[in-house]
């Protein structure tokens, strides 16, 4: 029992965190610059930041992942790390020779006063940044919001710093990616590809953190959204957002800069948000939606169907990031399940006015809370207080599922300890038949394993 | 990517052994440059992972969540009994806090936890950003320990002073407090510590069984299976051994100065080295021949099942090369011979952490040709291993997926070891370790060395 002191007396508590359900938002920008081809993801702090965002994302993806630091000192510290950054572009640039660099700081550097804007700006005006050559940056302290919004800033400087108008209108949508898998970004584009709709997706990991063994390091993998793309993204008909939290931001400002219009909808998980998905980009694209898709609907349709008898009632305890949990929460209601205990360690009311739209109607009794204090200990005194048959989250999970003695599936960030996320969507048609398919595993291994004698089936 | 050279000012810290010429010292002890893929941690990782394995304390990150966050449950340094240590605690640090100070929730917070857990004593770790609004932890610690009873040790661990090594400084630094405060009472004279054993895998116990073997009592494991009563009662042995050059030997010399207590320097990697720790205990007790008769009836047995079981692996990995790059560069010496004696040479080898001395000793043990490297990162590492043409790398969790694309085995010596790879039973679980990797079926399906074979 490794959380044996895990009381089922819910106190307010003064501050505490216990068991985070989230982590700082460097590492959701360090995340989110690897969708950049050709780009060196850059920590403006102490070393050992950029030493664990760099383990962290290894040991979630099994990939070599590259990043520099500006290796802050006492003497950083006090004088200001300008020097340090500006030296650490100069470095970059003539050693690891990216296409960009992506600045990002922490709370070191946040609580000193360095100001990115300005020491990019020097940094060009001192001619450290060669011709061809970008440094794009974002605010991310740690002490503020969660990786999400990290993420977010990250892919926000994105759309701002590279976003081009050139007057000329082009057949095409942007597709803002909130936080999700490199697996979950080739389903996007193959589902518009599908679809015969031309998008920009921005960032794209794929081809970055799920590459194939070649016999080489290479430094900046093939994948990720290219600097031609980003600057056409002022350019395009319109943008899609999936995510209100995690990739809302970045349409706002293409909106702003080059009134590209958006719209905002949910990351596509599950059936009904995939439907959402599908519709909103044939809209955009002004096309109508071809058999396949239509056929691909109705095998999950169809699964949900057939072993409807396994699924309905089942309560489930998740938690995770707010763009992943608003939809799975949708799709457990349409599985006729209860998820019944949610918690997002991101802060925000988005969240919270998108869950209550979905769970209002449908289930009022469920228990949620993000932000300060929406941690795992909290969900797992919610559980002793009232148990779930099946619990959702990332690979911190286990110890609560162990204890607790209850199914546990993977799903988020981070998962130390399984593979496939890389490679098997979440999102799409394809990805809720996964997702079925790894629930109704639990729960029916769990009904085979307690199974008296005379009661185990064969045939289920 | 090979046209990728040595990073200017980088120079003075990668050397190669060659005959005949007379190369300047290895560069070492200085921080990163700026810019830098730098495989290094901080201040606070290195006390975190020195204090981390003490398992019936209160460990608390005063920070913004990531610091606690990235470092919950990491290193498998396994308990025997409590497991306090392994979940996450933090002050989860807010914009407002930032501004106007973090010790209320500081202290509210270890309110909070003390009450609910009743831990034997509290670490706090403070962050970068605490040194900077300057929170008072020293004061906030003397409150709750007079307020609640117990040890609560500020552990000043700000990640941009320093590096991981005086991270260890802090760590010890905050373990010296404790040291001296329980009684010694019953302590055979017999007696040691153990020093810069994790407990990994379960490694320190079976050190410690060695130990009881041979008639020597194990009075505290800094910080293996860790106990505070053990830790408070440790200056009551007569010996400090210490293993692991970085993190422990300020502890052990500063016991030297205040209890009088001397220390010897041990490895527990590799047959040879294996051995000599004890041989090494045994001698310091030579007022007791039978222990030195029990060390070396362990060593007997132990070796006498080994060796006919290590040479299968020798067959099959003579004439092998291995790439080597860990945290602390004592441990690549025992690593070097241990690869020998499974018939395998060393061409690369380098530390995030070494200084001068241990870099002087791994020139003289190295062969001709090898790399030596101080504070590496992925290109230097890459560029090196394919010129050399290893089979393959030692390191930790960053270097192990470089190593696979570039298809070459691998074998974790850090936190992520799954199995113990200490003791003789670890020669043979490491030796197993590289035979499987380096002999894997994959590296048939797979390009090697980008394609150099």
């Amino acid at each position: 029992m490794l959380l044996r002191h895990t009381s089922s007396e819910v106190k307010a508590r003064e501050g505490l965190t216990i068991n985070p359900a989230k982590t700082c938002q460097p590492i959701g920008a360090m995340y989110a610059a690897l969708g950049i081809h050709g780009c060196l993801p850059h920590s403006h702090g102490s070393q050992g930041c950029c030493s664990y965002h760099r383990s962290t994302l290894t040991r979630h993806y099994k990939e070599p992942v590259m990043a520099a630091t500006s290796s802050f000192t006492e003497g950083a510290s006090v004088f200001g790390g300008q020097s340090n950054l500006l030296a650490s572009i100069e470095t970059i640039f003539s050693v690891y020779e990216p296409d960009i660099i992506a600045v990002h700081s922490t709370c070191l550097s946040e609580t000193i006063g360095d100001d990115l804007q300005q020491i990019t700006k020097k940094a060009k005006d001192d001619g450290k940044i060669p011709e061809g050559k970008y440094v794009i940056y974002a605010s991310t302290p740690s002490f503020i919001g969660s990786h999400i919004t990290g993420y977010a800033n990250m892919v926000t400087g994105m759309a701002e710093q590279f976003s081009e108008s050139t007057g000329e209108k082009k057949n095409q949508v942007n597709v803002v990616a909130g936080w999700m898998e490199p697996s979950d970004m080739r389903e996007i584009k193959r589902l518009s590809k599908e679809l015969d709709v031309k998008i920009v997706l921005f960032p794209d990991t794929s081809d970055v953190l799920d590459a194939p063994q070649s016999g080489k390091h290479v430094f900046y993998p093939k994948g990720g959204t290219t600097v031609a793309e980003l600057k056409s993204t002022g350019d395009s008909l319109s943008t899609l957002a999936l995510g209100c939290v995690s990739a809302e931001p970045a349409a706002i400002a293409l909106e702003k800069k080059h009134k590209v219009p958006f719209e905002t909808i949910d990351m596509p998980i599950g059936l009904t948000a995939t439907d959402r998905f599908i519709m909103a980009l044939s809209k955009a694209g002004g096309v109508s939606v071809p058999d396949e898709i239509t056929a691909e609907r109705g095998r999950l349709v169809d699964v949900i169907a057939d072993m409807e008898q396994y699924l309905h009632g089942k309560k489930v305890a998740l938690f995770g990031d707010p763009d992943q949990l608003i939809p799975l929460t949708e799709f457990l209601l349409d599985l006729n399940m209860k998820p019944i205990h949610i918690v997002s360690g991101t802060p925000g009311q988005r969240f919270e006015k998108r869950m209550r739209q979905i769970l209002d109607e449908r289930s009022p009794e469920t228990n949620f809370k993000n932000g300060l204090q929406a941690d795992m200990f909290l969900l797992h005194q919610w559980m002793k207080n009232e148990p779930v048959d099946l619990l959702i989250g990332n690979t911190y999970g286990k110890y609560m599922a162990r204890d607790e003695d209850i199914p546990f599936i993977r799903f988020g960030f981070p998962i130390l300890d399984r593979i496939g996320h890389s490679y098997f969507p979440n999102v799409g048609y394809s990805g809720g038949l996964r997702l079925v398919e790894k629930i109704l595993s639990a729960l029916m291994d769990r009904q085979d394993r307690d199974a008296l004698e005379e009661k185990f089936e064969l045939v289920m | 990517m090979e046209q990728i050279g040595i990073l200017e000012g980088r120079q003075r810290q990668v050397f190669e052994k060659k005959k005949g010429t007379t190369q300047a010292d290895i560069a070492c002890d200085t921080s990163s440059l700026s810019g830098s893929v730098s495989q290094r941690a901080c201040v606070f990782c290195g006390s975190r992972v020195v204090l981390y394995p003490v398992a019936d304390a209160l460990h608390l990150v005063h920070g913004p969540i990531g610091c606690a966050a990235y470092t919950w449950d990491i290193r498998g340094a396994v308990s025997s009994g409590p497991e306090l240590h392994r979940l996450s605690f933090s002050t989860d640090l807010q914009e407002i806090d930032v501004i106007y100070g973090g010790e209320k929730k500081l202290y509210a917070s270890l309110i909070e936890l003390i009450d609910k857990y009743k831990p034997k004593a509290a670490f706090i770790y403070s962050t970068c950003i605490v040194g900077l609004i300057g929170d008072d932890i020293e004061a906030v610690s003397r409150k709750v320990a007079k307020e609640t009873g117990i040890p609560v040790l500020p552990v000043h661990s700000e990640g941009f002073k320093g590096t991981k090594k005086d991270g260890y400084k802090a760590a010890c630094h905050a373990l010296m407090k404790l040291i001296g405060t329980g009684s010694t009472e019953g302590i055979s004279k017999q007696s040691i510590n153990i020093l810069g054993e994790f407990n990994l895998a379960g490694e320190a116990w079976m050190i410690k069984d060695y130990y009881k073997k041979m008639g020597v009592e194990v009075v505290a494991t800094l910080t293996g299976d860790g106990r505070i009563d053990a830790v408070r009662r440790a200056h009551g042995a007569s010996l400090n051994v210490v293993q692991c050059s970085g993190s422990m030997t300020s502890l052990a010399k500063e016991m030297q100065e205040k209890y009088g207590i001397p220390f010897i320097r041990v490895s527990y990697f590799g047959i040879e080295d294996m051995s000599k720790s004890l041989y090494d205990v045994a001698t310091f007790f030579s007022l007791r021949p039978e222990i030195m008769e029990a060390a070396k009836a362990i060593v007997r047995e132990e070796v006498t099942t080994l060796y006919p079981q290590l040479q299968k692996f020798k067959k099959a990995l003579t004439g092998k090369k291995a790439a080597i790059y860990v945290g602390g560069a004592f441990k690549t010496f025992s690593l070097i011979k241990a690869l020998r004696s499974i018939g395998m040479s060393v061409v690369l080898a380098g530390s995030q952490t070494g200084n001068q001395d241990d870099y002087a000793r791994l020139k003289e043990m190295c062969d001709e040709g090898t790399i030596i490297v101080d504070d590496s990162n992925p290109v230097e590492l890459s560029k090196f291993i394919l010129e050399k043409e290893a089979d393959l790398l030692i390191g930790g969790v960053k270097e192990r997926p470089i190593a696979f694309k570039l298809g070459v085995g691998f074998c974790d010596h850090n936190h992520e070891r799954k199995i113990p790879l200490a003791g003789f039973e670890g020669m043979y679980n490491f030796a197993l370790e590289v035979y499987q990797s380096v002999m894997s079926p994959v590296w048939q399906f797979a390009p090697r060395k980008g394609g150099l074979k």
